[in-house]
């Protein structure tokens, strides 16, 4: 296994672990609840 | 349209949402069927109690992982309509200026202020958002043009995110992808990961004639035949076409490409 497949494969499987650990989190359902509605700062508004 | 804190408002609900895409992207846009990794970064990052953005920081890296800047060339609608906005002719294009090289590292100050330390420091302020990303600005212009209640509670913001979005415009016709270049923090995220990423270039130094082609087509300023995985470069594919020798290629591979390699996409 080259350095770059082996760094490549531990940033994977990094990215793995946090995507899983927000998940168990509940991370997905805030990101959820905020992307539904129009976030009025974003776009400038008021 | 529901807006924050709005019940009355139909919402525009789709599970997907709860899942970042890859490039820049406003969220707060109806139609957009992905959220957008940096809105959600900052808005993670700014709750009333700091959570630690396990979920989308995963994402990004991951993107990061497979595709580095691939995004950025590829994937992104704001980088696809400045490529547009370049190709209007203009008198004076400029390829690079005193300071270009200094002012890229902008995007990285961006990233590191706006992005994470003021919406940590200062609840509720995703302050990329809300005071500089020009793909929001884009979102709030057809919103309020297509509802008059949102066209009544114009700001003060949104007319400096105006000023931002047409000077990012004009410039885009002068410079090759400026928002890119100097400002973007998704760009500043990704960057690094070039130099990993599953998706690469690769130079072939026996078969590159130092012609200076590639560099010459450029539009981000790299040299692809000294540094192919620039974390400046989008991966945009003009210096394979250009190059005469074929030495340059993509490579979507774990193994080092050789002479001969069926895994060879320079051709």
């Amino acid at each position: 296994m080259t350095k770059r497949t082996f760094i490549l494969a531990a940033i994977l499987l990094g990215a793995a672990a946090l995507v899983v650990v927000g998940v168990i989190q509940g991370q997905p359902g805030q990101v959820l609840s905020k992307a539904i509605n129009i976030c009025l700062e974003c776009v400038g508004l008021g | 349209m529901r807006t924050s804190g709005d019940s009355s408002e139909e919402a525009s609900i789709s599970a997907t949402k709860a899942v970042c895409v890859p490039g820049l992207n406003c969220y707060s846009c109806p139609g957009a069927v992905g959220a957008c990794p940096i809105g959600s970064l900052q808005n993670s990052l700014s709750g009333m109690t700091f959570r630690f953005p396990y979920y989308v920081l995963g994402l990004m890296i991951f993107f990061g992982a497979l595709l580095g800047r691939t995004i950025c060339g590829f994937l992104c609608p704001f980088g696809l309509l400045q490529d547009l906005l370049n190709r209007i002719p203009f008198p004076k294009k400029i390829r690079t200026f005193k300071g270009d090289r200094k002012l890229r590292n902008l995007k990285y100050l961006v990233l590191i202020v706006l992005v994470i330390m003021v919406p940590i420091f200062v609840k509720l302020t995703p302050a990329f958002c809300k005071y500089v990303c020009p793909s929001g600005t884009l979102s709030g212009i057809l919103l309020a043009l297509g509802d008059s209640r949102l066209f009544a509670v114009l700001g003060g913001t949104f007319f400096w995110k105006l000023s931002l979005l047409i000077l990012v415009i004009l410039i885009s016709i002068m410079i090759y992808r400026p928002f890119c270049k100097y400002i973007c923090p998704l760009g500043a995220f990704y960057g690094p990961f070039n130099k990993v990423a599953l998706m690469k270039m690769s130079c072939d130094k026996s078969a590159c004639v130092d012609c200076g082609a590639c560099s010459a087509v450029c539009g981000m300023g790299v040299d692809p035949s000294e540094d192919p995985n620039s974390t400046e470069c989008i991966r945009c594919g003009s210096c394979i076409k250009t190059c005469p020798a074929k030495a340059l290629g993509y490579e979507f591979s774990l193994r080092k490409k050789e002479a001969g390699d069926p895994l060879d996409t320079s051709a």
